[in-house]
This record gives structure tokens, C-alpha cells and sequence, in this order.
């Protein structure tokens, strides 16, 4: 017991920085090892059954940047695994037989991903079209489910069930209850939903500037269509599983509910607080809706919300000022989001075709963004309201902080790491996509991606390249 | 009291799971430091070629073997999970920070057309494949020599620099050196590149011998710093330490006598490596930690344990077989690595179909919709649009 107490002297805010700014990080790449293949497949889709050329083209660029970015995302959740034992011993060591369940699951997930991309990346050329379309499949399943296993684990952590504690050991574990916790289907139907939002806006941003440049080809137009139509279609639904989860966690977790919409005190007829900031108990600059809070909990103005003052001011979470601002910036954003996918919905349904005048296409280009900021904001809310506990109502941060020195060290090494790997998975697609635009296509062919089957069998490829196109200036597998 | 059969599946389990990081990511590290060592840009260029074309293909799952190892290990041993994460946070930092920058070089590196930049992420990965194995290996030289407590009050230094673990960590370079080395020979040979068989075959001889006499070296410290597991490796485990010894003699007279049969001399280099990860799991039963954490008090719950069991049956029932459709689809030479898009660029261009590449049919969306509603939803969508927007 005497490491315990030394651990309860040690300050968590430089592991919290850490976790944080790599979950930060990774979480967006993971959204694109959920949701990218999705929407490469249905490209293929539509070039398989139309016979569309540019479909096609994008369908087998788009699995070229994917293999970049699930590569990178590979590293970073390696890191993640190693950062649950360096910065989080005391969750582990004494939960780890429960919250090592559903990541277990991943494990498979992750590997099923990884061989599948490999064979649908390399398999364009000599699989009949049916056959590598069928090969994407399982990377859109094994992304859904790993989403569901991780997803899990942090639900556990806001809603523990599953597993009996005697001297504060666990005696016995119910792994099922431990997956399928009360928050699990919440939390994973919303993360799946953002996922596909992400990675959605992020890729019809990028078409959505090539329209704006003048590029109005058919390539650009079905680029931006594709990841729009997929994400226009997941933003209607994520509104609704936000309003829904919000009940869920007012039930659940009411003191992070409290911090989220500022109540202060238990009682009915709480007002809605829309933007503002909390100085000494007092909301400054913001705008307050009479009873909505307490309609939008109960359908009624006499709904009893509970408040933070039902819990001691040690059990609060911190920060209510960004636990609040982060939420209504992620409601923000996704009824913006809302709006831009019905604004195209009402243009296709009256007009029949792609609205792609500026007034559009300009917030269109900048949603990927917002989608990301909505995300963030949403991990924020979710991570520092369930503070100052790492197992809702069971475990303080305080106690599972690792009590080995130098995570500042660790801290700065990561910063400067995720930097990189941010110029890494932006640059790369980036310098791709310059060499798609202005080298001979034949150069294409020596492009090469991290990931997948050797190149061994290739060497006919070039020659079929050149005989396609006789202009052809280099190329060949492996050269550089 | 005696650990539950559970228990020692688990362990077992976990052991064989190292075994195969060891055999797999090794390789991969160990690619890395050839490619360190095979010198000026022009004059290792042919070597890096081969290094990289058969590390390529598997770098990726082999960091899932990583995962699996650091998963097993917190939902069954989570008191020993715990321990060493703490106790040893240095050198697992610093492995991870190997982990990443390999990963950042292996990408860019194959994106980066400018030798600069092609010289400078090389070097970033050779130099991380160095790294990462050293400092993994003293963590497994602070665990067997018992310098591990329990309830670690912070950092351990004096756990991972003892001549044991700093000797673990040069032998785990070394031996990913010697696996590697042996599967290039290999690969080498199947490419046609009798060159690169003699280049790597000399290199395999050159590091198995320094991987032997580590191990020797490590083998002797042991006695004094940890006479508990020498005892068992000196005892029980002797038959596969004796495996290990036979099986690498064999490796080095196959590559004495040139005779490169392919499936002989990669099990046989297998065998030598996974034999002393076996051997050490063994000697060190029934122990985490030796000899502060038994197996039995720091194993979770049976039933994590069991559903552990449950993940290992799915990856075998799930994984495997992907495995096997990979190499599979290889070997008919259905993975075509390079694909030109000229075709597709041209057509695009003209906004024509390509011919034979499916025929633009009314068929109802079929068995794909099923399983794909959604999608097939958008799809259908987007083609209307489209198809409407092209007549007008």
C-alpha cells in the first residue's frame, strides 16, 4: 500500500497531456481505417457496374492514399497500447483483466485489416472485378467491429460493469457484461457515425477545392459525390444519436452532464445555456433558453436535473468552461453539417444534379475540418467530464498515474513525433496527388506504398504500361 | 498451490505469441540493420532493394504481433503488465519511440523521390530497427534477472543497465541481425540474385557466430545474476536449449556447404531462435516475475482468461485463413504490386467505358445490397443524379 500512496503524491496532468494528445492524434486516423474503405468501395461499385472509368480511377487512387493512412494509423495505436501500461499502471494492473477484454477483440480486427488492405491494394490488376470489389469487404467489416472493441473499453471506463471487486482486487470477471456495458452501444453507434462523418467531409473537401479551382470533370464531381453522399447521409442520423446520448449520459453520468450544460444546482425548469463562460459559479456571455435544458432531458419543464452540487467539490470534474464550450461546439458543427448535406439533398432532389456553385462548395471544402473540430470537441467532453475518475465513480486518475519519472520527457518526444507523423500523412497523399496531376501516367507505376504483398510479380506491369503508352518515360517496380 | 491449467495456457499462449514477434518482427528489425550497415547509397543500393521488397509485405502484421504480446499480457498478467511498464518506462519508451519513427520512415520512404530525403528516411528507419530490439531485449534481461519488484516505486535503472540485461539487449539485435539475414539468403535466391545470396549468406554466418557467443556470454552472467532460471535452463529446459545450439550448428553448416533449401534452413533458423524464447518461458515458470510474482497470483480471473482463449480460437479461425488467401493469391501471382492507371486515365479522360471491364446494366443491386444497404443507397443516388445531370 505504500506504492499507493506514493502514487496518490504524483501530479497526472503531464500523463493526461500525453494520452490525450495521442488519442487526439490517432483517432482521426482512425476514422479513416473505419470509414475509408467504405466509401473506395462504393466508387468501385459504381465503376464496376457502369463500366465508369473515372470511378474506377478514383476508387484505386483512393486505395493507394488508404494504405498510407492505415499504415500510419497502425503505428500510432501500437503506441497507444504501449502508453495504456507507461502512463496508466494502476488502470491496468488492477483492471486490466476487465478493460483487456474488448481490446483483445481488436487485436483481431487490426489484423484482419491489415491483410485485407494488402490483397485489395495489390489485387486491381489480376482479380476479376467482382472478386477484389469482395476483397474490400471484410476491411469495411473488421473496421466497424474493431471501432466497436476499442469503443468498448472506453465505455467501460464511463459505465464499469462486468466484474466483482473484493479488497479492491477483482475477484471474478463477466467478459460480455464487460464489452456490452450500458454506454457500449451509445458510444460506438456514435463514434462509427463520426467516423464515416470525418472521413466523409474530409475526402469531398478535397474535390470540393478542385471544383472551386475549376476542375468540373466528371472525376471531381463523382471525388466529391461519393465521400459527400455517404457523410450527408451519416450527419442526419449522428444529430439524432447526439440528442439520444445525451439523455443517456444525464441518466448515467450526471455530473458530466452538469459540467456539459452548466447546472449547478439540482432542480427543474433548467435553463439551456448556449455558449458562455463560468467565472466563480457565474455564466458570463452566454445566451440561456428558460426550462429547455430541462425539455430537452425529460420532454417537460419540470424535469429534475441533477446538478454538480449533488457530488463534493473533489468529485467535479475540472474545467467546466471547456466541458461546456466543447459540447456546444461539436452540436454546432453538426447541425452545420446537417445543413450542408440537406442543402445538397434539396438541390439533387428538385434539380437533379451536383449544386456546385461557391456559396456551396467553400463551407463544403472546410467541412472535413469542422467534422474533425466536432470529433475532437466530442473526446473532450466525454474524457474530461468523466474527470477526476479514469473508472467512472471507481477509480481516480490520481491513483492509476504511472509513478515512474520522466513522462514530461515522453510528453515533449510525443509532441514532436505527432507533428511528424501529421506532415507524414497529410504530405504524402499530398505529393501523390501532384504526381497524379502532373507526371505521365506511366510514372504511376513505380509508386510504391508501405503496406501490402511484395512486389515480385510485377515486372510485366511496366511492359504493359509502355506498351500502352509508348511516351512512356521511366519506370519499373522499384525505381526510385 | 499450484497455477490453474488455465493459467499456464494463457502463459503458454503468450510465450508462442513472443516466439512469433521474435521470428516475424525480428526479421523486420533485423532488415533494418543490414540496411544500416550495407553502406554508401550506390554501393547498398542492391542489398536495400532486396531488404525492402521483403519487408513490404509483412511490416504491418508484425506490429499486430506487438499489440497481441502487450494485450495478452494486461488482461491476463496485469499485476506483472503493471510492474514493468512502471519499473521499465525508459527503455519501453524509448522502444516506441523506435516504433514510430520506423513506421514515419518506412512510409515516406517509399514517397520521397529525392535522394536527400530518401537518405534521410532510410536512416531514420535503419536507425529505429536498431533501437527498438536493444532496448526490448534489456527489458527482457530486467525480468529474468528478477530486478523487478511488484510494486516498483518509480523507475528501476539499475533493473535494465546490469550486465544481464544490456548483454539481452545486444543479443536481441544480434539475433534479428541472424534471422534476417538467413531469410534474405532466401529471398535473394528466389529473386535470381546469386550475388545477394553470397552478400547475405556471409552476413548470416558472420551473425549467427556473434549471436552464439552472446547467448553463450548472457548464458554465463545468468548463473550469478539470476541462479534460479539458469538452474532450469541448465535443468528442465536443456532439451530446447540443445535444440536451439543444433539447429543453429545446422543453419551455419547449410550455409557452409551453400545448400539453401528453402523450407529446411528458414525452420532451422526458426527453430534456434524460437527454442531459446521458449526455453526462457520455461526456465522461468512458474514465475512473472522472478521471484517476486508468481504466475498463480498474478493471473486475471479465469474467465479473462478464458476469453482469451476465445480471441486466440478466433484469430486462428479468422486470421489464418486471411493469411493463407494472401499468400495464396501471391503465389498465383494474382497480387500484381504495380498498377498503371493509364487505361483508366484515358478512358476517364474520353468519358468512355473500358471495354470488358463490366457492362453497364439495369441489374437490381443483387446480393451486394444486402449486404451493403447503405451504400448501395448512395450509390444508387449518386448515379441518378449523375446519369440525369450527363443528359441534359
Amino acid at each position: 500500500m505504500g506504492a499507493v500512496a506514493h502514487v496518490l503524491a504524483v501530479n497526472p496532468v503531464p500523463a493526461r497531456s500525453q494520452m490525450g494528445s495521442s488519442l487526439g492524434f490517432h483517432i482521426i486516423l482512425a476514422c479513416f481505417g473505419v470509414a475509408f474503405a467504405a466509401v473506395t468501395m462504393i466508387a468501385e461499385w459504381i465503376g464496376i457496374k457502369r463500366g465508369d472509368a473515372a470511378a474506377l480511377l478514383l476508387a484505386r487512387r483512393w486505395s493507394k492514399v488508404m494504405a498510407v493512412l492505415v499504415a500510419v494509423g497502425a503505428v500510432s495505436g501500437t503506441v497507444l497500447s504501449y502508453e495504456m501500461g507507461l502512463l496508466w499502471p494502476g488502470l491496468m494492473g488492477r483492471f486490466g483483466e476487465a478493460i483487456g477484454v474488448p481490446f483483445s477483440f481488436e487485436g483481431i480486427f487490426f489484423f484482419l485489416e491489415a491483410i485485407f488492405v494488402g490483397v485489395y491494394l495489390y489485387g486491381w490488376r489480376r482479380l476479376s472485378p467482382w472478386a477484389h470489389w469482395w476483397s474490400g469487404m471484410p476491411i469495411v467489416v473488421a473496421g466497424i467491429l474493431g471501432a466497436l472493441s476499442v469503443v468498448a473499453a472506453n465505455s467501460w471506463m464511463n459505465s464499469p460493469a462486468g466484474y466483482t471487486l473484493r479488497h479492491g482486487k477483482i475477484t471474478s470477471v463477466d467478459p460480455v457484461s464487460v464489452f456490452f456495458n450500458a454506454a457500449t452501444p451509445y458510444e460506438t453507434a456514435h463514434m462509427v457515425l463520426a467516423a464515416y462523418m470525418v472521413t466523409g467531409f474530409l475526402i469531398a473537401g478535397v474535390y470540393a477545392v478542385g471544383l472551386l479551382r475549376g476542375r468540373r470533370d466528371r472525376y471531381h464531381r463523382l471525388g466529391f459525390a461519393i465521400p459527400f453522399t455517404l457523410a450527408g447521409i451519416a450527419a442526419p442520423l449522428q444529430v439524432m444519436m447526439g440528442d439520444i446520448i445525451a439523455r443517456f449520459v444525464a441518466q448515467n453520468q450526471p455530473v458530466k452532464f452538469a459540467a456539459m450544460e452548466y447546472v449547478a444546482r439540482t432542480g427543474d425548469n433548467v435553463p439551456e445555456w448556449v455558449g458562455g463562460i463560468l467565472i466563480n459559479g457565474k455564466v458570463y456571455l452566454g445566451a440561456a433558453i428558460p426550462s429547455f435544458d430541462s425539455i430537452l432531458v425529460g420532454f417537460n419543464p419540470h424535469t429534475r436535473v441533477i446538478g454538480w452540487d449533488s457530488v463534493p467539490p473533489d468529485q467535479r470534474p475540472p474545467l467546466p468552461t471547456l466541458i461546456h464550450l466543447s459540447f456546444d461546439l461539436m452540436v454546432g458543427i453538426g447541425f452545420f453539417l446537417l445543413a450542408l448535406a440537406a442543402w445538397q439533398g434539396w438541390w439533387w432532389w428538385f434539380h437533379r444534379r451536383l449544386l456546385v456553385t461557391p456559396w456551396f462548395l467553400v463551407p463544403s471544402a472546410l467541412s472535413g475540418v469542422a467534422a474533425v473540430t466536432a470529433m475532437e470537441a466530442g473526446w473532450v467532453v466525454t474524457e474530461v467530464g468523466r474527470q477526476p475518475w479514469i473508472v467512472y465513480r471507481v477509480l481516480l486518475v490520481g491513483n492509476a498515474v504511472t509513478s515512474a519519472g520522466g513522462v514530461t520527457v515522453t510528453l515533449g518526444a510525443i509532441l514532436v513525433l505527432y507533428a511528424i507523423l501529421t506532415v507524414v500523412s497529410i504530405g504524402v497523399p499530398m505529393i501523390m496527388s501532384r504526381r497524379w496531376r502532373r507526371e505521365s501516367p506511366a510514372d504511376e507505376e513505380a509508386e510504391q506504398v508501405p503496406y501490402g504483398p511484395s512486389p515480385a510479380s510485377a515486372p510485366d506491369a511496366g511492359a504493359r504500361a509502355r506498351a500502352a503508352l509508348p511516351r512512356s518515360s521511366s519506370g519499373g517496380p522499384g525505381a526510385r | 498451490m499450484n497455477p490453474s491449467p488455465e493459467a499456464i495456457a494463457v502463459a503458454v499462449i503468450f510465450v508462442v505469441v513472443i516466439a512469433a514477434y521474435a521470428l516475424f518482427g525480428g526479421a523486420d528489425f533485423g532488415g533494418g540493420i543490414w540496411d544500416l550497415l550495407a553502406g554508401g547509397s550506390e554501393r547498398g543500393a542492391t542489398p536495400r532493394d532486396l531488404i525492402d521488397e521483403s519487408i513490404t509485405p509483412v511490416w504491418e502484421a508484425n506490429h499486430v504481433w506487438l499489440v497481441f504480446v502487450l494485450v495478452l499480457l494486461w488482461t491476463a498478467f496485469p499485476p506483472a503488465f503493471a510492474a514493468i511498464m512502471t519499473a521499465l518506462f525508459v527503455p519501453l519508451s524509448i522502444s516506441a519511440l523506435g516504433i514510430v519513427l520506423r513506421g514515419v520512415g518506412f512510409a515516406f520512404r517509399h514517397t520521397a523521390r529525392r535522394l536527400r530525403m530518401q537518405q534521410f528516411t532510410g536512416a531514420t528507419f535503419a536507425a529505429s530497427s536498431l533501437i527498438t530490439p536493444f532496448f526490448l531485449g534489456t527489458v527482457v534481461g530486467a525480468v529474468v534477472t528478477g530486478q523487478v519488484p511488484v510494486h516498483p516505486a518509480g523507475n528501476v535503472l539499475a533493473a535494465w543497465t546490469s550486465p544481464t540485461a544490456i548483454l539481452t539487449g545486444f543479443l536481441f539485435v544480434a539475433a534479428c541481425a541472424y534471422i534476417s539475414a538467413v531469410y534474405l539468403v532466401l529471398e535473394a535466391r528466389q529473386r535470381g540474385h546469386p550475388d545477394l545470396v553470397r552478400y547475405f549468406s556471409l552476413r548470416a554466418t558472420a551473425a549467427g557466430l556473434i549471436t552464439g557467443a552472446l547467448a553463450a556470454g548472457t548464458f554465463t552472467e545468468l548463473s550469478s545474476s539470476a541462479p534460479r532460471v539458469f538452474d532450469r535452463l541448465t535443468g528442465i529446459a536443456l532439451p530446447l536449449v540443445a535444440i536451439s545450439i543444433a539447429a543453429g550448428m545446422a543453419v551455419l553448416g547449410m550455409l557452409l556447404l551453400r545448400w539453401y533449401h528453402a523450407l529446411i534452413l528458414r525452420a532451422a533458423a526458426a527453430i534456434a531462435v524460437a527454442t531459446v524464447v521458449w526455453g526462457w518461458g520455461l526456465a522461468q515458470y512458474p514465475y512473472l516475475l522472478p521471484t517476486s510474482l508468481s504466475l498463480e497470483a498474478g493471473s486475471a480471473p479465469t474467465a479473462s482468461l478464458v476469453a482469451e482463449f476465445i480471441v486466440t480460437g478466433l484469430a486462428v479461425l479468422l486470421v489464418a485463413p486471411g493469411f493463407a488467401l494472401l499468400y495464396l493469391l501471391q503465389q498465383r501471382h494474382l497480387l500484381a504490386a504495380a498498377e498503371t492507371d493509364v487505361d483508366l486515365r484515358l478512358a476517364a479522360e474520353l468519358e468512355q467505358p473500358i471495354p470488358g471491364r463490366g457492362v453497364p446494366a439495369p441489374a437490381p443491386a443483387g446480393t451486394a445490397a444486402t449486404a451493403f444497404v447503405l451504400a448501395v443507397l448512395a450509390v444508387r443516388a449518386i448515379r441518378d443524379a449523375l446519369s440525369r445531370s450527363r443528359r441534359r
